[in-house]
């Protein structure tokens, strides 16, 4: 394992830095960081910082992918969440708030899991209810408007700092290692990997597959709730519309990029989360570069293809195909 | 039985396959193999499953490439390369599942791709009229404006014949058309096929309904491990030496050493099933298990081998009868709860239902092991890493790298890989389906030492096998199936490939015998 990753990882490493080195070249001081009021600041915090929410979903998304399915609601579950807490943040105190929040995307995750593994709605299509659905229940929570709040706890999640770094950021390294304890400390990941590489056959080895694919749809619907609350904390306010919008595909992007196959099976936490990295590392450069912003969607759809084709066996293939071609010559 | 009168032998061969040969890596699928459909010829393909059947289909519709061998349509070599090549050349296939779209309708469908056209514009009237007078002659006279879904299985598979007869068939291969047709159906099914005889075109019939067979084909070759056994006029042909040609060995050849059998009430049972069996599925039947002691399973392709593994592991939830460990009645409704019970079992299909190709061999060794202590116990990389390494030594799995994915390995490793994936367990009860299909000479060897070496440690073993001498070779007591239902059971010296073979082929409608 510890070996693994590095190795599968080379590709992630490569565009990661690639990135980072351009988004040196346009803007010189990408790579400063100061000290102010006990909190760091620099462009690097930056990515890190505003790639957390979708860092946090890529957490959950992974799992599923790996089982073989996707979960499209994630987007919608932030704005639940998010609207939750919002509304709850200036009567009650922190744990609640945020308790409430998680329980919401817990449920939000069983139903998924529930529609998936239990009545074996295909997932797309199971998820997409509660993408289309989960919009409307966060607008029946704000009632139509755009919640704001002033209760310094929250807010504080979206921009306090522990120990010099955003809040937010240690909150996403957090989840990062809860979800690794939890995936690699039991044997959850071995049989996540194997319920997605061949259900059948694990269902035959005794493998518990329903159970499987019911608990990563609930722990992505926690990890999109702890994404809602932070997106919300940051703006120190619920948008029911706006709050996570196709934040579900960058998600899938991320793990994606982050290698993992979406018909299921091996994955790895850590490169998914650099892949959500990688994502925000090209919009943050992009935004400082001072090119317009519409031109973030073209380049990252370059760089996407050039990770996936780094990845893709078929350019093995074609490598040697070309060194044929080139022998072959006189 | 075939209405045809001209005797098999005078007929103008239409299709000649001589000494084909396909390997698949070590495994040779087909051997040497011939096979000749005259015009005008119903003439059944045989075996079992594994036996090349398919392959020999592939190979002639272009789907694989052939590795040596000629074959020739009506003189003329061909080679197709795709099934387009094949359908051009004149040969259709007609699958067990229709490969048709069952949201088009019936003349849409039956005229895809070369629909009639007025000045680029499809002519639906026309489409609609010819398709009508086309399925006419099939004896069929349906709406042909309505989506080919909502008409039967049987009508779907005419459909898809008269498509394939229309692109100027000569050849049509039928690959288990009548398995999920009613009495009714096929009696439709068949005269389409006696007509389209009628006319000159010869019809290869894959199918493991021997009585159908008797019914409509001239002649018969069967296939067995990849090689051809023999092709006879179905006249001449008794219904026993259909069967023995099928599983056995000649009777002469079967003189070979058999397990020891004690008596089996000296052995203590391990697990019972009494009544045990599912609607539609397999019929209730009583079965006992006891340590050391290897039951076999024999039967037609079809007969309910597989589905009475499937219920003992309780991949399928039976729906009658009890099952009782060590005497105690247990609950069986899925593999989990057998696994839990100490049950391993696998199964025929091994890439689809046995290995999880992407892990690792180690993943693959440790996996049922993992999911019966659950998820809080996790076996340490140190544990997973000797656990695999000792089956790998054990087993002789090769490479004898852990780390290599599952999906790599040859067949016999892969399967020596499962075995080890249930030792693991420490098992009561293995039931292995077919473990030797698929598996090259030294492999198989290697996989029937290991099941006789499983049972003298003790262990209960259910196998299912279509290699009677197999069988014979490592049970002590076989059990055999005929129509989803156990009708005999055999012990001590009865277990004999000619006793398993009478039993396989009593109580056959002899009458059809002898009326050819």
């Amino acid at each position: 394992m510890t070996l693994r990753i590095p190795r599968r990882g080379l590709a992630q490493a490569f565009a990661l830095i690639v990135i980072l080195m351009i988004d040196r070249a346009v803007s010189p001081q990408f790579f400063n960081l100061h000290l102010q009021d006990g909190r760091l600041f620099g462009s690097v915090i930056d990515v890190l910082n505003r790639g957390t929410p979708v860092a946090l979903l890529s957490l959950g998304m992974v799992l599923v992918i790996a089982t073989g399915g996707i979960d499209l609601s994630v987007g919608a579950v932030m704005a639940i969440a998010g609207a939750t807490a919002a509304s709850l943040a200036d009567t009650h105190s922190l744990p609640v708030v945020i308790g409430s929040a998680l329980a919401v995307g817990l449920a939000c995750g069983l139903w998924n899991g529930i529609l998936v593994a239990v009545l074996r709605i295909q997932p797309i299509v199971a998820t997409l209810i509660l993408m289309v659905a989960g919009r409307g229940i966060a607008q029946l929570i704000t009632e139509g408007r755009i919640v704001t709040f002033t209760s310094p706890d929250l807010v504080w999640m979206g921009n306090g700092a522990v120990l010099g770094l955003p809040t937010p950021i240690v909150i996403a390294i957090g989840m990062l290692l809860l979800t690794g304890a939890v995936v690699r400390g039991t044997a959850l990941g071995l049989l996540i990997e194997a319920t997605g590489g061949n259900a059948r056959a694990s269902e035959l080895s005794g493998v518990g597959t329903r159970a499987m694919i019911l608990s990563v749809y609930v722990w992505c619907g926690i990890c999109a709730a702890l994404a809602g609350v932070i997106a919300a904390a940051d703006i120190m306010g619920a948008d029911a519309n706006n709050a996570g919008l196709w934040l579900e595909l960058d998600a899938i992007l991320a793990v994606v990029i982050g290698g993992t196959s979406l018909f299921g099976g091996r994955f790895s936490l850590v490169l998914a989360v650099a892949g959500a990295m990688i994502i925000q590392a090209m919009n943050t450069g992009i935004l400082l570069s001072g090119y317009p912003p519409e031109l973030n969607l073209l380049v990252k759809a370059v760089v996407v293809l050039a990770v996936l084709l780094a990845q893709s066996p078929r350019l093995g293939d074609l490598s040697r195909f070309t060194a044929r071609w080139r022998r072959s010559k006189p | 039985m075939s209405d045809s009168s001209a005797p098999p032998a005078a007929r103008p061969s239409l299709l000649e396959i001589r000494g084909l040969t396909k390997s698949f890596g070590a495994l040779k699928a087909l051997q040497d193999v011939d096979f000749t459909l005259g015009e005008g010829e119903i003439h059944a393909l045989l075996g079992e499953n594994g036996a090349g059947k398919s392959t020999l289909i592939k190979v002639v519709t272009g789907v694989f490439a052939r590795d040596a061998g000629t074959v020739r349509l009506a003189g003329d070599e061909i080679a197709p390369r795709s099934a387009k090549d094949a359908v051009e050349a004149g040969i259709a296939t007609v699958y067990q599942e229709v490969n048709l779209l069952p949201n088009l309708s019936v003349a849409q469908n039956l005229y895809l791709g070369r629909q009639p056209t007025r000045f680029g514009v499809v002519r639906q009237a026309e489409m609609r009229r010819r398709a009508h007078a086309l399925l006419l002659d099939y004896g069929l006279d349906i709406d042909v404006g309505a989506p080919l879904a909502s008409y039967s299985v049987a009508v779907q598979h005419i459909t898809a014949i008269a498509r394939a007869v229309d692109l100027s068939a000569r050849v049509l291969i039928l690959d288990e058309p009548t398995a999920s047709l009613d009495r009714h159906e096929v009696e439709i099914l068949f005269r389409v096929m006696r007509k389209l005889a009628a006319d000159g075109i010869g019809i290869v019939f894959v199918s493991h309904f021997l009585d159908q067979v008797y019914e409509i084909c001239d002649r018969v070759t069967v296939l067995r491990n990849g090689r051809l056994i023999g092709t006879r006029d179905i006249t001449d042909l008794p219904r026993l030496d259909l069967i023995r040609m099928m599983l056995g060995r000649e009777l002469a050849e079967t003189t070979h050493e058999r397990a020891a059998s004690q008596p089996d009430t000296a052995r203590e049972v391990c697990v019972s099933f009494k009544g045990f069996g599912k609607q539609g599925y397999v019929a209730p039947f009583d079965l006992e298990l006891r340590r050391g002691e290897v039951v076999g399973l024999a039967g037609l392709l079809g007969s309910g081998r597989t589905e009475t593994a499937r219920l003992v592991f309780g991949a399928e939830r039976a729906d009658s009868g009890e099952a009782s460990v060590a005497g105690k009645a247990v609950r069986l409704n899925s593999p989990r709860d057998a696994a839990g019970l100490g049950f391993g079992y696998c199964p025929e299909e091994r890439k689809t239902e046995g290995i999880v190709a992407d892990l690792t061999v180690r993943e693959n060794i440790v996996l049922a092991l993992q999911a019966r202590r659950g998820l809080h116990r996790p076996l340490s990389r140190r544990e997973q890493d000797e656990i695999a390494m000792r089956y790998i030594r054990m087993l002789d799995i090769r490479p004898p790298d852990p780390e290599r994915p599952i999906g790599l390995l040859s067949g016999g490793n892969q399967q020596k890989a499962l075995l080890a994936r249930w030792l693991a367990t420490s098992p009561k009860l293995l039931v292995l389906d077919e473990p030797t299909r698929g598996i090259d000479v030294g492999a198989h060897a290697e996989i029937i030492r290991l099941v006789r070496d499983l049972c003298e440690q003790g262990l209960a073993l259910l196998v299912i096998s279509s290699e009677l001498d197999e069988i014979v070779t490592y049970s002590n007591r076989v059990v055999v199936l005929r129509d989803r239902a156990h009708v005999e059971e055999l012990k001590g010296d009865a277990v004999e490939v000619s006793s398993i073979l009478a039993a396989i082929a009593a109580d056959a409608p002899t009458a059809q015998e002898v009326a050819s």
